[in-house]
Parts: C-alpha cells; sequence; structure tokens
C-alpha cells in the first residue's frame, strides 16, 4: 500500500481536528475573536494550544510505545498502560509523593520511570516463562499483574490520604492541562522520537532471540533500550495526564493490519493515527457533554474495548 | 466426610462474629448491637452470596479461574443501575420504593447476563482464555460505559443518588437487608436442591448428558441464580474483584471434594470468615483506613496470577 500517500491524508485529517481542537471549549473563541479580541489570543496559547498539543503527542507517544512493547514482548495484545508500566509509574509518583515530597519534579519523574521500569521488566520475566502456545495468557497475565500493582497502590493512598491524587494519574483526561503545565511531554515526544532511530532493531526483536543473535544484534541491549524509552514516555504520561489505556493496544494492531510489521514504515503511520485517535476522543469529551467534560480515558475506554473485542474475535485477513 | 472442618470453621466463624461485635465497643449496648448487628448480617449474606454464585459459575464453565466478577457480572449491574438513572431521571428513580429498584435492577441483570453470557458460554470449552479475556475486557467497558454515563447524567441529578446507590465495604447499606435476606435464602434453597445435578454437570457435557442431564438448561438456570446472588452482594457492598475466586481456591484447598453438598457451605464459610474477620482484624486490631475490598483486591489478584501460571506449566 502506498504509506507516503496515507501518511499525507492523515496529516490532513490531523491538522483539519487539531485547528478545530484550538477552538472547542467553554469559553467560546471564533478565529475572527483573534484579531479582535484582546484576551482571545492569550487564551489559545495558554490553554487551547498547550492542550491539543499534549493530545497530540501523548496519543503519538503511547502508540509508538505500544507498538514497541509488541515487538519486546512478541504478542499483538499488550500495551504499557494495561501491564504493569503505567501502575508502576503511579506507585512510583506516589511513594516519592509520600517520602520524599519537596524533590523536584524532574526527581519525581526519574523515580516513576525507574519503578516503571521496574514492573515492565517483571512483566517481561513472567512472560518468557509463560509456553508460547497460549497467546493470549500473555494480555490476560499482564492485565491482572496491572491490576495488582494498582490495588497497591490505591492501598498506599488510602494510609497515606492520598487517593485524590490517585486519581488524576489513573483517569486520563486532559482539562488540567495547561501553558507551563505539559512541557514534560516534549521529553516525551522526544524520546518517542528518537526511538524511531531504533525500529529496525525492534522489528528484528519481534523475530525473537535466536533470529536476533543470528543476524547480528545485541539482544538484550536492545530489549532494554526498549524497555527503558517506554517506561519514560508512560511515567511522563502519567503523571502529565493520567493513564489512557488501549490506545498503545489497537492504534497498532489496526496499522499491522493494513501495513504490516516493518516498524520502519509504520511506525509514523502508527503516532499519526494515535494522535488522530486521542484527539477525535478528547474533542468529543468536550462536545458531548457541552459546558462540562467527559475524561478521555472514559471516552477511549468505550471506544477503545469495543475494537479490542473486534481485534480478538474477527481473524486477520491475508494481506494479498 | 469432613464435617469435622465444616464445625470447626463454623466455630471460627461464630468466634469472628463476637470479636467483630465485641471489640473496641465504647457506649451504649443498645445502639452498639443493632448498628453492628445490621453490618454483621450484610457481611454474611455477601460472603454466602459471593461464594455460592463464583461455586456455581466455576461448575457450569468447569473450571476454577472463571467468576462471575471477572467476567464482568457486577460492573454490569452498576452500569444497569447508572443506565436506569439516566433512563428515567435521578428524581423518578429515587421516588420509587427501594425495593422496586433493587427488584428492577435484579431483573435486568438477569435479563442481561443470559443475553450476554448464555451465548459465550453455550459455546463450551472452546478457548478457555479467550473468554476470559472477553470478560476481563467486557469489565472494562462496562465500568468505562457507568463512567461515561455517570457524566453524561446532570450532576444534580446525580449527586442525588450517588450517595444512596452505590454502596462500599466502609458504608455498607443496610436499607436493603430485608429484602436481599429473603432473595438469597430463597436462591439458596433452589441451590440446595439441585446440589446433586450440580454434581452431575461438573462432570462435563458429555458425562453430564449421559447422565440425563441437559446442560444448556441448567447453564440458563445456572445464570439466572448467580445474576440474583450478584446482585444481592453488589447491591450491599459493591463490586468485589477477586473474593469469589479467592475464597472458593480457599475451599477447594481445605475440603477437596468436587461434591456440592460439601462444597457449598465449606465456601460459604470460608467467605463470611474472610468478610468477618478479614473487617475486624482491619477496623478494629489494625485500625487501618483501607477497604477490605482492595486487601482482597491484592491478595486475590496474585492468587489469579499463580493459577494463570501454574495451570499452563501442568
Amino acid at each position: 500500500m502506498p504509506v507516503g500517500r496515507h501518511i499525507f491524508a492523515g496529516g490532513v485529517v490531523l491538522a483539519v481536528l487539531a485547528l478545530g481542537s484550538l477552538f472547542v471549549g467553554v469559553i467560546d473563541l471564533k478565529p475572527s475573536d483573534l484579531w479582535q479580541q484582546s484576551g482571545a489570543l492569550n487564551l489559545l496559547l495558554v490553554s487551547r494550544a498547550p492542550r491539543t498539543i499534549a493530545v497530540i503527542i501523548t496519543g503519538a507517544a503511547l502508540a509508538i510505545c505500544g507498538a514497541i512493547l509488541q515487538m519486546l514482548v512478541r504478542n499483538r495484545f499488550v500495551e504499557p498502560m494495561t501491564a504493569g508500566t503505567g501502575q508502576g509509574a503511579a506507585l512510583g509518583i506516589l511513594l516519592v509523593t509520600l517520602f520524599l515530597p519537596e524533590a523536584s519534579l524532574l526527581v519525581k519523574m526519574a523515580v516513576a520511570a525507574c519503578t516503571a521500569l521496574a514492573s515492565s521488566v517483571g512483566f517481561l520475566l513472567i512472560v518468557r516463562r509463560l509456553p508460547p502456545t497460549q497467546p493470549l495468557l500473555v494480555p490476560l497475565v499482564g492485565m491482572v499483574y496491572g491490576g495488582v500493582i494498582g490495588a497497591g497502590v490505591t492501598f498506599v493512598a488510602y494510609q497515606a490520604d492520598l487517593l485524590q491524587y490517585i486519581d488524576v494519574w489513573m483517569n486520563g483526561e486532559f482539562s488540567g492541562v495547561l501553558q507551563g503545565r505539559y512541557e514534560l511531554l516534549w521529553l516525551a515526544a522526544a524520546v518517542a522520537l528518537l526511538s524511531y532511530f531504533a525500529a529496525d532493531q525492534f522489528a528484528i526483536v519481534g523475530m525473537g532471540r535466536t533470529a536476533s543473535i543470528n543476524l547480528g544484534l545485541n539482544y538484550t541491549q536492545v530489549v532494554l533500550i526498549g524497555l527503558v524509552a517506554l517506561s519514560i514516555v508512560t511515567a511522563l504520561t502519567v503523571v502529565t495526564v493520567g493513564m489512557i489505556p488501549f490506545v498503545g493496544l489497537v492504534v497498532p494492531n489496526i496499522i499491522s493490519r493494513f501495513y504490516g510489521d516493518n516498524l520502519r514504515s509504520t511506525l509514523p503511520v502508527t503516532a499519526l493515527t494515535g494522535a488522530v485517535f486521542v484527539l477525535c476522543s478528547d474533542i468529543l469529551g468536550r462536545l458531548l457533554r457541552y459546558p462540562f467534560e467527559i475524561p478521555v480515558g472514559t471516552v477511549f475506554g468505550v471506544i477503545g474495548t469495543g475494537i479490542f473485542l473486534w481485534l480478538l474475535y474477527v481473524p486477520k485477513r491475508h494481506v494479498s | 466426610m469432613y464435617l469435622k472442618r465444616l464445625l470447626f470453621m463454623s466455630a471460627l466463624l461464630v468466634l469472628c462474629s463476637v470479636l467483630y461485635m465485641t471489640l473496641g465497643a465504647k457506649g451504649s449496648w443498645g445502639f452498639i448491637l443493632p448498628f453492628r448487628g445490621q453490618k454483621l448480617a450484610a457481611l454474611l449474606l455477601v460472603g454466602v452470596s459471593v461464594s455460592t454464585a463464583t461455586v456455581l459459575f466455576q461448575t457450569i464453565t468447569q473450571n476454577r479461574i472463571l467468576t462471575p466478577s471477572i467476567m464482568g457480572f457486577d460492573a454490569l449491574y452498576v452500569l444497569l443501575l447508572t443506565l436506569l438513572v439516566f433512563v428515567f431521571g435521578g428524581q423518578s428513580y429515587v421516588q420509587m420504593p427501594a425495593i422496586g429498584q433493587f427488584l428492577l435492577n435484579t431483573g435486568l441483570l438477569m435479563a442481561a447476563s443470559v443475553a450476554l453470557f448464555g451465548s459465550l458460554l453455550g459455546r463450551g470449552r472452546v478457548d478457555l482464555m479467550r473468554m476470559i479475556l472477553t470478560g476481563i475486557i467486557f469489565g472494562v467497558l462496562f465500568r468505562s460505559l457507568t463512567g461515561f454515563m455517570q457524566r453524561m447524567i446532570d450532576p444534580n441529578e446525580y449527586a442525588v443518588i450517588q450517595s444512596g446507590s452505590f454502596a462500599r465495604f466502609t458504608q455498607i447499606e443496610t436499607s436493603l437487608l430485608g429484602i436481599s435476606t429473603l432473595l438469597t435464602l430463597a436462591t439458596l434453597i433452589v441451590v440446595w436442591r439441585v446440589r446433586h445435578r450440580l454434581d452431575v454437570l461438573a462432570l462435563g457435557h458429555t458425562a453430564a448428558v449421559n447422565l440425563g442431564e441437559t446442560p444448556k438448561r441448567a447453564t440458563f438456570l445456572v445464570l439466572v441464580l448467580v445474576a440474583l446472588l450478584v446482585s444481592v452482594s453488589t447491591a450491599l457492598v459493591g463490586p468485589v474483584a477477586f473474593l469469589g475466586l479467592l475464597v472458593v481456591s480457599l475451599a477447594h484447598l481445605i475440603t477437596p471434594t468436587p461434591r456440592h453438598a460439601i462444597l457449598l457451605p465449606s465456601a460459604a464459610l470460608v467467605a463470611m470468615i474472610v468478610l468477618v474477620g478479614g473487617q475486624t482484624i482491619l477496623e478494629r486490631v489494625l485500625a487501618l483506613s483501607t477497604p477490605l475490598s482492595v486487601v482482597v483486591d491484592v491478595l486475590g489478584g496474585l492468587l489469579f496470577l499463580i493459577l494463570l501460571l501454574k495451570g499452563t506449566f501442568r
């Protein structure tokens, strides 16, 4: 399929959505206001533009993370937010908040990324011991593994009276994104972009350990690099906007059905589709119950599980 | 057979109940006894209904991993409750008598669970992993839809119903005790009468048909009973994810027999001991603020992982 033309079309769709997103919100803002009212430009720069950028970065980065994790684990039905990485990040922030409340944002981030990495390594170690004949066991174990960590986080939060914080991290939404509160996401975007340069390596890892070593790849190193990258991105996302499950799961699957698994050519489409999906959900969430908002995690929870069931029950057609 | 163990567990349950009623009591007994008594009754009811629902469900699906809550039954109950408020509006729903609300929810849950899970379970053991995964995804879908619906309801109306409709372990809903007791008792009588048929069903589809059982009809009956029991427990204390799995696995360890005449009371006793004893320890001894359901979630989730991993290494 002509990937290039599709990327162009997707880019146009994303641009239109992003423009629309700038002018959807509680305060009425029309394009013509920008040069007529004094506060309009300010509103655009402080709230609307940061929010739109945050949504696009989050969607793209989460989709890329999902694609990478699916290669590392060699299973189509996993993603960081439902396999313990997101919950691990939440645990890290919770612990920092408890024991080092004075720590700077960067320290908090580092700790969250470390715990996210630890819990993803744990997941990978469990998955290694699962029999390859039961592919659906992997997502199942991942979800319960994530659930146990999540319950642990809730337990600690109850004891420390921090339940409200937990709510912010566990349910993704963008309504709190303002200028000065989302810039960490640019770091996530940079990490996701960097991981593109290792796309070939990840694609080879997806063929298995033996094949990778045969092809002269330092298998363990590439796996570790992948895990570190997706832990950082996940931790940054959880801290800034909260968990948005299923983006990293459904998007790479859809892309893989149409374009195959050559990550170097599919990752840009994956990122673009992820951004379009999350931006659509966010705009929907803002419009459906105007002037109130429905969190993007909830909107995408409904859409994502629907697509997941479709992926699970409608078999993949072979590419001609 | 195992009678001693059952008796021992009953004694333990009595001990737990007495401790629950008396430990750390300050103030007049005239207030404490009815206040704690209602909560104790609710915990006992929840224990019996969760454990029985789980045993029944595991019998018709012939495995020890699936439970009604893992398949999303209680999430479905909360979703239906929210849907009713959404359709009728908060005010007119609240004006309905509590019993009417409860019966309406229960009826809807029965219909929905038979429609949703009847076809899923009717296929037999095609692919257990796919079925569990579907159930978990259903659970996430139901919860997301609930959250979605709650946002769509007018905030003022939502506040009206929120306090009364969503029970938690920490604030047990006691106004429904009477009707729940009645429903649970009626269900238990039915279950007890069909206990030998359940033994036959547990042998598997082919054997059950050979012995003159009709698995399809039995699946339907069991789904209706499970829906009833899940409604009772969810209405009283809200969703409890892994409680059923935990207590039934324990019951299998304590009384390793496939006979439902032993298994059902044993599982019920374990569940009641875990709930009453756990609540006593958490609230009175350790003075933790964490609700019991969170602790049960951690332990039950770990057990689920172990069961999953062990089941495939065999």
